[in-house]
């Protein structure tokens, strides 16, 4: 019979973290870069707790997953606020023209 | 005793004088000499106040307590560095017999030489504060105790001497000022570094009983107090005494000067005014030898002995070298400055032969050379400030023009050439007789002997060359000496004659500590059980 | 009559003219009239001389009497050697002879200096000179000691300077004054020397201690060698000061001073000054020491009475008289007659001094002429200077009834009994010859002088006899010249108080091995009278009897022999002097004689000129190469310094900016990988953690 294991949920981590990669890397608008991180931290949350399934840790996985997504709401509404600030002073949000730190 | 810190005062009280100065107007120009007038008359004073209070008997040399007007006090005192140990150093004044004389002789000499100094005519602020300060320098070495100061003196003379030379000096005032200063640091570096070896070689018991490095010449002096891996301890296998030794001599002998250290002498005593001159042959040369006496004498006795012959050879060479040099010259004060080397040489002559007369001829060279050829630089002085020239063969006959001043001339000279009656003939006549006591140097004394009539012979000459003959009428309107001249010379004229008719007036002085010091050489006195005063 | 009276009149009679020195010294100026107080000080000083002389001869004949004091202590420390210097003033029967002799002189030269010199602008420093040389003379005279000898010594080379050069405008009295001085110092180094060999052995200066030492067979460094070297190199002062060959070259030089002074220091006193010090070591002279004094003083006697016979200056005649005389006196000390020697010391000062003056007298008269051939004649203008001079003249050649004939005589016979005694017939040969050629040009200069047609006669007619202050001194003096002051016999000196109770010859203090065997003490004499009575050997007195006759015959001979040659040559016209001088063998003696010898020329080529080119050479070598090596050594690190300046500035700075610009350009090149974009700072993360990973294989 065809099981559900580790395995699958690893696939279907990573399958998320390279979404969330592509998204980074090839979008320029930052709240599109935004919402890749955020697959990227849901990949994460998978595997936690995948491993927290699997593994002999006891619910530390799920503890920490839920600390993810209380730090990915965080994160999103600064992030939001930054890149809201970011389009009051450069007008626009892509990330490619804002390279002041370049300078 | 006196209540007061006399030494202090008598070294400092010129950098007193300096200040005053410094806040004095340019234009003021009378003010500004007589206040450095006054700071050497007063200088004098305190010096005749030290005779008075003197202590006749105290030996001093290597027994602290047996000093006079110590003052004595932690300088710089920085403990605990890591392996350094406690850095300390004193400021430790005190004299005995060997620089009682020399402070006479400075306080004298500064006080003629300010005198000397009333044509001076430009930059007149300047001079004086740099002059006083040179004469701080002067008297911080002969009453000082302790290497480190000592030391700071020794260098502290030497700036205000390069300025002097180079700023109020003659045609080539530049290349003999540098050279001055060059040759001089050049001897202080190896001053420098056997100081510091001393340093790291012996420690000093404190009054807590813990021992820290010292420079303390009164404790160098004691062997027990070296450590074993000292570099410059004798129980070291392969200490670097001898080698210390002479590197300390060569920085003592290019202040005598010492053939064949001494160029710079005449290029400086040409090029430097005529106080300077007189400063420089009048006192600095005998920080040279008495650099030796209080610092390489008793610090170093087992190599001294090694080395007396050395010693008295490079006197005899001083002898009649500089006495066939100074025949040879055409210029007044080169001559001067050459008889001034050949002079000195009595000095070291004396001081090799490790004996009581020879030691206290030496010193008492040391103190009648201060004042005889003080007053010879000054007979230049007084005729160049006239002529404007000092070629000897531009005069003759100025005797009948300025009898007067022949009459100091001939004094002065037949001082230097050592007739009895006069100081020069005794502590020649010291010299020679303690060398000639030793067996060693028994030949050299005889062959330096040849110098007594060298000097007879160019003093003569010149004498000769100058004011006999028929008169140059290039020089009928010469004035013979005024007011303030009598001043400069009457001083040293009547030292000069006094000390030869009554020389035990300065011997009783050194005596004590003379012969305190040649026990000390010869290994009579154990050191070692007297330390811990 | 005590004996510190003695003493305490001594040390005023010796600081008497000092006093008279600093009075004029420092008030010479306002009160011009001040020599009269030298003159009166000098006459004070020679009436207590006079008395103190009287006193001691009368009451302490047999006794020295020293006063002495500590001058310099050092050594009051356990371990040093002890040096106590004592001055001191010892006072015996030969010291107040001579303080006799010394005062008289000055006394007799102050008046007539009075005159002779009236006119001199430095009339009254001459004066305070005169002072100071009579202070440092008496001083020699009185001392006890060897340093105190040497002290004086040298201020009379200071005062006799100061007199020869004092007419110092004059280019050869200045170079003359410089010479004496320079020479007199060549023999004073031998005489320090030997001092300091006197003194290193027995840690004292004092006469009596020395030969007390001595005598007790101490030895300097423990051998007779160094006796004899210090005999010799004391006496070296005297070979300076006594103008002894090969130092005599200094005193005819020294006539470039006033006549007076001539007189006084260079013939009288301070030359003399030299005899006296070897009378006064004269115990300690060794038999070698003894035979090299007597030829140095024979040679030297010969050699100036040689050079004599053809000057023509008359100073410069008595000068070489005075040398010769002096060699006479210094050989019989070698040959051991002491009190010959002394007693010639002093009857020769008397007529010396007398000469010098007399030929004052003539110079004066003459406007300062001094050539003798342009004088003769003067006998009828001058008649006191002539007589005077005369008997000075005939004392001088020994001619008997003079007291010159008593003291050469006893010269003459000391020496034949040397020679018997020891062979050296040389020196007696020697002292006859200069006998006979002393009588020769004394009378050569008499008759050239004083006799004969006048051959100036512009000169002569201004002549005339000096005033009674020149004369005077001159009559006083040529009375001392005859015999009866000293003996009662004028043929024998033997019986006169001089040398009967007055001047004994001392015994000898030397170990016994080392003297002449004459002087040996033999068994029959040892038991002689007081302390220092015991003399000679039997074989030495019986050998002076002995030499006593025939030495008289024979210098009566030789003497007349020189007077009557000199009549024939310049009186008679017998012998025609001007072919004898054209003669090509005693041409060449002539020219010798009249050249000196061409002694300074060779000095003036040898010594002085090697001197003053060792004096130019060293101070080249001082300024091109000791100087040299020190420029040499500047120059060198000042290129030094400009290579290292160049290394600086090209290579260790070089290096330093090539890093900066290395790293400049590293840092633009990476540059271009920031390119601010957020995403590839990711995509580089990414692939290098990728990498990373591949790299490190963790799984």
């Amino acid at each position: 019979m065809f099981q559900v294991g580790l395995t699958h949920f690893l696939v279907v981590s990573t399958i998320l973290f390279s979404l969330g990669i592509y998204g980074i890397v090839t979008r320029k608008n930052a709240v599109m870069v935004l919402m890749g991180i955020e697959l990227i931290l849901n990949a994460a949350n998978i595997n936690f707790i995948a491993f927290a399934k699997y593994g002999n840790f006891g619910l530390n996985g799920q503890i920490i997953a839920l600390f993810v997504i209380i730090l990915a709401a965080a994160e999103a509404a600064i992030a939001l606020a930054i890149v809201l600030n970011t389009y009051k002073t450069f007008s626009n949000v892509n990330v490619d023209e804002i390279d002041k730190l370049k300078e | 005793m006196i209540g007061f810190p006399i030494l202090s005062l008598i070294t400092f009280l010129p950098v007193l004088g300096m200040i005053i100065i410094l806040f004095l107007k340019k234009e003021q120009t009378a003010v500004i000499k007589y206040t450095a007038l006054a700071i050497t008359a007063l200088q004098v004073v305190l010096a005749l106040v030290l005779l008075m209070n003197y202590n006749y008997s105290a030996a001093g040399v290597y027994e602290e307590k047996s000093f006079q007007f110590i003052e004595k006090f932690r300088w710089i005192n920085i403990t605990g560095i890591s392996w350094l140990g406690t850095v300390k150093v004193d400021y430790f004044l005190g004299i005995d017999g060997l620089s009682m004389p020399m402070v006479i002789l400075t306080a004298l000499i500064s006080f003629i030489a300010t005198l000397s100094s009333w044509n001076i005519n430009h930059s007149l602020k300047g001079y004086f504060a740099l002059f006083l300060l040179l004469d701080t320098g002067m008297m911080g070495v002969f009453v000082s105790l302790d290497f480190f100061l000592f030391y700071i003196f020794w260098e502290l003379m030497l700036l205000p001497m390069y300025f002097l030379i180079g700023i109020w000096g003659g045609p080539r005032k530049e290349y003999a000022a540098i050279k001055f200063f060059i040759y001089t640091l050049f001897g202080s570096v190896f001053m420098l570094l056997v100081m510091i070896g001393l340093y790291f070689s012996a420690t000093e018991t404190l009054a807590d009983g813990s021992k820290v490095f010292t420079f303390n010449i009164l404790q160098l002096m004691n062997s027990a107090n070296y450590t074993a891996d000292g570099i410059l301890s004798s129980l070291n296998p392969n200490n670097m005494r001898f080698a210390a030794y002479i590197a300390l001599f060569v920085g003592f002998a290019i202040k005598i000067p010492m053939f064949p250290f001494h160029t710079w002498l005449p290029d400086a005593h040409v090029e430097a005014p005529t106080p300077i001159s007189v400063i420089l042959a009048g006192v600095l040369l005998k920080m040279g030898t008495y650099g030796i006496l209080r610092i390489s004498y008793p610090v170093f006795p087992d190599v001294t002995k090694q080395l007396m012959w050395w010693i008295a050879l490079f006197g005899v060479i001083n002898i009649i070298y500089g006495a066939l040099v100074a025949l040879a010259q055409k210029d007044f004060k080169k001559l001067i400055a050459y008889s001034s080397v050949s002079h000195m040489g009595y000095v070291l002559l004396g001081m090799a032969s490790l004996t009581s007369v020879g030691i206290n001829g030496a010193i008492f060279q040391m103190f009648n050379h201060g004042t005889i050829t003080a007053m010879l630089f000054l007979i230049v002085g007084v005729i160049y400030d006239r002529t404007h020239t000092r070629g000897l063969n531009d005069f003759g006959g100025l005797a009948s023009q300025l009898p007067i001043y022949t009459g100091f001339v001939t004094v002065a000279f037949f001082a230097a050439i050592g007739l009895p009656s006069m100081s020069g003939f005794i502590s020649e006549a010291f010299v020679f007789v303690g060398a000639f006591s030793i067996d060693a140097i028994r030949t050299l004394t005889i062959i330096s002997t040849l110098g007594i009539l060298l000097g007879a012979g160019y003093m003569l000459w010149t004498l000769q060359r100058i004011f006999f003959g028929p008169l140059n009428e290039k020089w009928a309107n010469l004035k013979d000496l005024e007011f303030r001249e009598y001043a400069m010379f009457i001083p040293l004229t009547i030292v000069i004659i006094f000390l030869g008719v009554y020389p035990s007036a300065m011997l009783n002085i050194m005596n004590t500590s003379v012969n305190s010091l040649v026990n000390l050489l010869s290994g009579n006195i154990n050191i070692t059980s007297i330390s811990g005063f | 009559m005590s004996e510190s009276l003695l003493i305490n009149l001594s040390i005023i009679i010796l600081f008497l003219p000092l006093a008279g020195f600093i009075k004029v010294v420092l008030f010479g100026k306002k009160f011009p009239k001040l020599y009269l107080l030298e003159v009166a000080i000098i006459s004070i000083a020679f009436a207590l001389s006079v008395f103190v002389m009287y006193s001691k001869l009368a009451y302490y004949n047999t006794k020295d009497i020293i006063g002495a004091f500590t001058w310099i202590s050092t050594g009051n420390a356990p371990f040093s050697d002890v040096l106590n210097i004592e001055l001191g003033i010892k006072i015996d029967n030969v010291t107040v002879i001579m303080l006799f002799v010394v005062n008289l002189i000055s006394m007799l030269v102050h008046i007539y200096s009075i005159e002779y010199m009236r006119g001199d602008k430095r009339y009254t420093r001459y004066f305070s000179y005169l002072g100071i040389f009579t202070f440092s003379m008496l001083g020699i005279v009185l001392t006890h000691n060897l340093l105190m000898m040497y002290i004086f010594w040298e201020l009379v080379g200071l005062s006799s300077y100061l007199l020869i050069g004092f007419w110092f405008e004059k280019k050869s009295a200045a170079d003359a004054a410089k010479k004496a001085f320079i020479v007199n110092r060549i023999g004073d180094i031998g005489m320090f020397i030997g001092i300091l060999i006197l003194f290193t052995s027995y840690k004292t200066f004092t006469f009596d201690t020395i030969f007390a030492q001595i005598a007790a067979g101490n030895l300097p460094f423990g051998s007779s060698a160094w006796l004899t070297a210090a005999g010799i190199l004391v006496f070296m002062g005297a070979v300076g000061k006594s103008a002894q060959f090969p130092l005599h070259v200094w005193l005819p030089d020294a006539m470039e001073g006033p006549t007076p002074v001539s007189a006084l220091i260079h013939a009288a006193t301070m030359v003399a000054a030299g005899v006296y010090l070897v009378t006064r070591i004269f115990v300690m002279l060794t038999a070698d020491a003894m035979l090299v004094i007597a030829v140095v003083g024979a040679f030297t006697s010969l050699i100036a009475a040689t050079i004599a016979l053809t000057q023509n200056d008359i100073k410069k005649v008595l000068a070489y008289s005075t040398v010769s005389q002096l060699g006479y006196m210094i050989m019989s000390l070698g040959v051991g007659a002491y009190v010959f020697a002394f007693f010639h010391l002093v009857t020769h000062a008397f007529f010396k001094a007398c000469l010098f003056l007399g030929s004052g007298s003539v110079i004066h008269s003459m406007h300062h002429e001094q050539d003798i051939r342009n004088m003769g004649g003067l006998k009828k203008k001058m008649p006191v200077t002539y007589w005077t001079f005369l008997i000075s003249t005939i004392a001088i050649s020994g001619v008997p009834l003079t007291s010159g004939f008593l003291s050469k005589d006893g010269i003459l016979a000391g020496t034949l009994a040397f020679g018997k005694l020891t062979g050296h017939w040389l020196i007696p040969i020697i002292g006859f010859t200069v006998a006979a050629l002393t009588a020769f040009y004394m009378f050569r200069l008499v008759i050239l002088t004083f006799h004969g047609e006048p051959r100036d006669h512009h000169k002569f007619d201004h002549a005339h006899e000096s005033p009674l202050v020149m004369i005077a001194p001159l009559a006083v003096l040529a009375t001392l010249s005859i015999f009866i002051f000293y003996t009662p016999n004028p043929l024998s000196p033997d019986a006169g108080w001089f040398m009967s109770s007055w001047v004994k010859t001392p015994e000898q203090v030397t170990p016994v091995d080392t003297r002449f065997d004459f002087l040996k003490p033999s068994a029959e004499n040892i038991h002689g009278g007081h302390h220092g009575e015991i003399v000679h050997s039997v074989l030495y007195t019986e050998t002076m009897h002995w030499a006593h006759y025939p030495a008289m015959i024979l210098s009566l001979v030789v003497a007349g022999l020189g007077i009557l040659t000199a009549f024939m040559f310049y009186q008679w016209k017998k012998i025609n002097v001007d072919k004898l001088i054209e003669n090509k063998f005693t041409n060449a003696l002539y020219r010798g004689s009249l050249n000196k010898w061409k002694i300074d020329e060779a000095y003036d080529a040898t010594a002085i000129n090697g001197t003053l080119q060792t004096g130019s050479g060293l101070s080249w070598f001082d300024q091109k190469i000791v100087d040299g090596a020190v420029n040499g050594s500047a120059r060198l690190t000042r290129i030094v310094s400009k290579i290292s300046g160049w290394f600086d500035t090209y290579a260790v700075d070089g290096f330093v900016n090539f890093t900066a610009f290395f790293s400049g350009f590293i840092g633009l090149s990476f540059r271009k990988l920031q390119t601010g974009k957020v995403q590839t700072y990711i995509v580089l993360v990414v692939f290098s953690v990728i990498i990373l990973l591949l790299f490190f294989k963790p799984f």
